[in-house]
């Protein structure tokens, strides 16, 4: 669901959609019919989900020592970051001559319309990273495969980890995921407009009572502080970050059943929706804005995420600082995502490619501090708390969130109910429905698609 | 005088020839004796293409919308007409928001399809005449249909940002061109337009280049007026074209999805997300494809019943001139 991408805003939105945007003229639906369109994407041979593509034989990942092989890697880093993947990528083909690594890049987007499709016609990858949201409905879907042995030859275990980065990569005890990063929300602050306003921009805001003055105070000056989006990018985040800062949850403990109007979720958006009624934020923020405001000194408060660090780094229109998200509620708690690396089932199992993908894996994850140079909070502990990483100014003042960070629930079909929530937050926000009102409507249609998808792919 | 122009438009441009095709089918044969199989032979290649790309998909599509269907899924289970009968079914997942979404579209439909097909007819008319620059104008005119969706999506999204957009800037105003009822139609309509009039404009463009001008001088010569000689020999003129222009119209519009998804995201709450989003957003998003097809199918129902009544319209029409 997230994007690497500064304001490419076809890669924002849901990443099957704009590929389809992309993919098909008005004319061309003309000549397929609105009937071939569920079509399109359909075909494909199958076997039973959750066997791994070959038997757990090799090494695990420790080493590779086999024949010359070439891999494949996909992933969706279109932003800065697909420039430090590839110089990652080069440095390990450097290192290790007899394992190519050949990497595809695609937006999110495309890369999520195309992969199940060619995993099942056996054209997929070796390897590929997802979010950790996106890796139970790959499991359950069977494009994925278990890579158990890949952890415990790496001897990795939960406490390298925080406790929702390493969970996240499991689904029905197994895991599919080996973590490598962590991006949250976070909290980038206009100095310029902060300066103009009197205010100490050196330290910003950090509780609900702070925030609020300053915003009144910046209101004063004929400043809309905050500019709330009612979009998934960033007011769906920003949402969900009060959700649990306030005590709430989007589902319950099973993910059985959307919670998200609960008065604790309620009061969450009143407080976001208050943030236009009371003239913080202008309304009808449209997608984008307000982010594109604060680069133009609009506003002086925009939570976004830590991939957005590079793109601020590259203009020297604003000076700006960046810091975990404030507390309104009663606890901390952010919105944040994980890349993990993934391994493709493979109609025709190579154990030489399987064992090598497995090496690639265990030498990009001691690399995460080169990769967090995009953008990215490193996922293991050791190379979070490393010098390396404390040296990124920037991405180390979010390192505190990496403790509350909260990831979209680890359920296969997820992101289907989440958009429910997304509705709520954007009629919420464009105020053409109250919080009470929207979060319910919403949360009982959510309730019955976790519902349908239990009974798909089993509880 | 409308008959005789009607049967002169004969060699038009493709298009013109393809919305006439089932009419010219059914006339009587003549001349040389037919061989099937040399007709067969020279209709292979599209047919091949037809029958594996369109219907054999179609149907295959049939098949789906009676399962609960999940292409990497092993187990489909066989559901029978419980995709259909949901829809039609108030209280089902699908029932509110697949006809929330068929409303969006038969709205967009109705407000783009008269603008689309009226307007480039003005423009195709001004085009036609004799004028130095006329050829770059009518470029021009054509130029915003070349563009792709996502081009014109996020153009438009910058353009019309209701808080930092350019429009509002220019119009000193702080209107809700992509966020509220009902500037999201204006926007969405007004892009669509703006991007895809070159498109009916050039059919038009042929249309008219077909007409002879002897009508034209002989309508002269009976005295008739610049606008009588438009609704009395332009029109009929076009009829053919106009079935053309209309139909496609309706059906382009009604498949109406990228705009509705890069410009306002569905907004305010759902109320901008067309049917054709809503089945991508269940068939391709969550992988409901069953339930997808038959969302298709119902969709497909509906404009096969429009377009047959639009052809009867017309038909009518000239029946009675």
């Amino acid at each position: 669901m997230t994007t690497t991408t500064p304001l490419t805003s076809t890669a924002r939105v849901d990443p099957q959609l704009s590929a389809i945007a992309a993919g098909f003229s008005r004319r061309r639906f003309l000549v397929l019919g609105g009937a071939g369109l569920a079509l399109a994407a359909c075909g494909g041979g199958n076997s039973p989900a959750g066997q791994p593509g070959a038997p757990d034989t090799g090494s695990g990942g420790a080493d590779y020592t086999g024949p010359a092989v070439t891999l494949s890697f996909w992933n969706g880093f279109t932003g800065g970051d697909g420039d430090v993947i590839k110089k990652i990528v080069n440095e390990f083909n450097a290192a290790k001559p007899n394992v190519k690594v050949e990497m595809n890049i695609y937006q999110w987007a495309d890369f999520f319309t195309k992969l199940p499709a060619a995993v099942s016609t056996g054209k997929g990858p070796d390897v590929a990273c997802m979010h950790i949201d996106d890796i139970p409905t790959n499991a359950a879907r069977n494009v994925i495969v278990p890579i158990d042995q890949v952890a415990s030859a790496l001897g990795l275990q939960e406490s390298d980890f925080s406790p929702a980065v390493w969970q996240g990569g499991t689904y029905k005890g197994q895991r599919f995921g080996i973590p490598l990063d962590i991006h949250p929300l976070a909290m980038y602050w206009n100095k310029d407009v902060l300066d103009k306003a009197g205010i100490d921009a050196e330290k910003p805001p950090t509780n609900r009572s702070d925030y609020e003055s300053v915003l009144a105070e910046l209101k004063g000056k004929d400043t809309q502080g905050f500019w709330v989006s009612p979009f998934q990018f960033t007011g769906a985040f920003t949402y969900m970050s009060l959700l649990w800062q306030f005590g709430g949850d989007a589902f319950d403990a099973g993910v059985t059943k959307a919670t998200f109007d609960s008065p604790q979720a309620v009061e969450a958006l009143q407080w976001m929706v208050g943030m236009v009624d009371q003239g913080y934020s202008p309304k009808n923020v449209g997608q984008d804005a307000d982010y594109i405001a604060f680069k133009n000194s609009k506003n002086a408060f925009n939570w976004n995420g830590i991939w957005q660090i590079n793109d601020l780094k590259a203009q020297n229109k604003i000076n700006w600082g960046v810091g975990p998200v404030p507390q309104i509620g009663s606890q901390q708690g952010v919105w944040g995502n994980s890349h993990q690396f993934v391994q493709l089932r493979q109609t025709k199992p190579d154990q030489n490619k399987v064992d090598a993908t497995r090496y690639f894996i265990n030498w990009v994850s001691q690399k995460s501090a080169e990769w967090a140079t995009s953008g990215k909070i490193p996922a293991k502990k050791s190379v979070a708390e490393s010098p390396e990483f404390k040296a990124l100014k920037e991405e180390y003042s979010l390192a505190p969130e990496a403790a509350y960070v909260h990831f979209p629930p680890a359920v296969a079909g997820i992101g289907d109910a989440l958009t429910e929530l997304y509705n709520a937050v954007n009629s919420a926000v464009l105020g053409k429905a109250s919080p009470q009102q929207a979060l319910s409507d919403s949360a009982k249609r959510a309730t019955q698609i976790l519902q349908d998808n239990l009974k798909k792919y089993g509880a | 005088m409308a008959v005789t122009a009607e049967t002169r438009v004969g060699g038009a441009a493709a298009p013109v020839a393809a919305a006439r095709r089932s009419r010219r089918a059914s006339a009587p044969r003549t001349g040389r004796r037919s061989r099937p199989l040399t007709a067969y032979l020279f209709l292979a290649p599209y047919l091949i293409l037809f029958l594996g790309f369109i219907v054999a998909p179609a149907v295959f599509g049939i098949w789906i919308s009676l399962h609960d269907y999940d292409f990497v899924l092993p187990f489909k289970p066989w559901v029978g007409l419980a995709n259909y009968v949901d829809l039609f079914t108030p209280g089902s997942r699908d029932f509110a928001d697949f006809w929330q979404s068929m409303g969006a579209t038969g709205i967009f439909t109705g407000l783009s399809v008269p603008c689309l097909v009226v307007l480039p007819l003005g423009i195709a008319v001004l085009l036609n005449r004799k004028f130095p620059g006329r050829t770059f104008f009518r470029a021009v005119f054509f130029l915003p249909y070349v563009l792709g969706v996502a081009v014109i999506g996020l153009l438009f999204r910058y353009l019309l940002d209701p808080n930092v957009g350019v429009v509002n800037y220019l119009l000193g105003s702080s209107i809700p061109w992509t966020t509220d009822l009902p500037w999201v139609w204006v926007s969405l309509v007004g892009m669509t337009v703006w991007w895809t009039l070159g498109f009916n404009a050039t059919i038009y463009l042929a249309g008219l280049t077909d007409i002879p001008r002897e009508l034209y001088e002989a309508a002269e010569m009976d005295g008739a007026n610049r606008g009588q000689q438009f609704w009395n020999v332009t029109l009929p003129g076009l009829r053919p074209v106009l079935v053309f222009v209309v139909t496609t119209t309706i059906l382009a519009s009604a498949n109406m999805f990228g705009q509705q998804l890069l410009l306002t995201h569905g907004a305010p709450g759902t109320s901008t997300r067309t049917v054709i989003g809503y089945i991508a957003t269940e068939g391709l998003g969550s992988f409901r494809m069953g339930a997808a097809a038959a969302m298709s199918y119902v969709l497909a129902v509906a404009l096969l019943i429009l377009s047959l009544i639009i052809f009867r319209v017309f038909r009518d029409r000239q029946d009675e001139s």
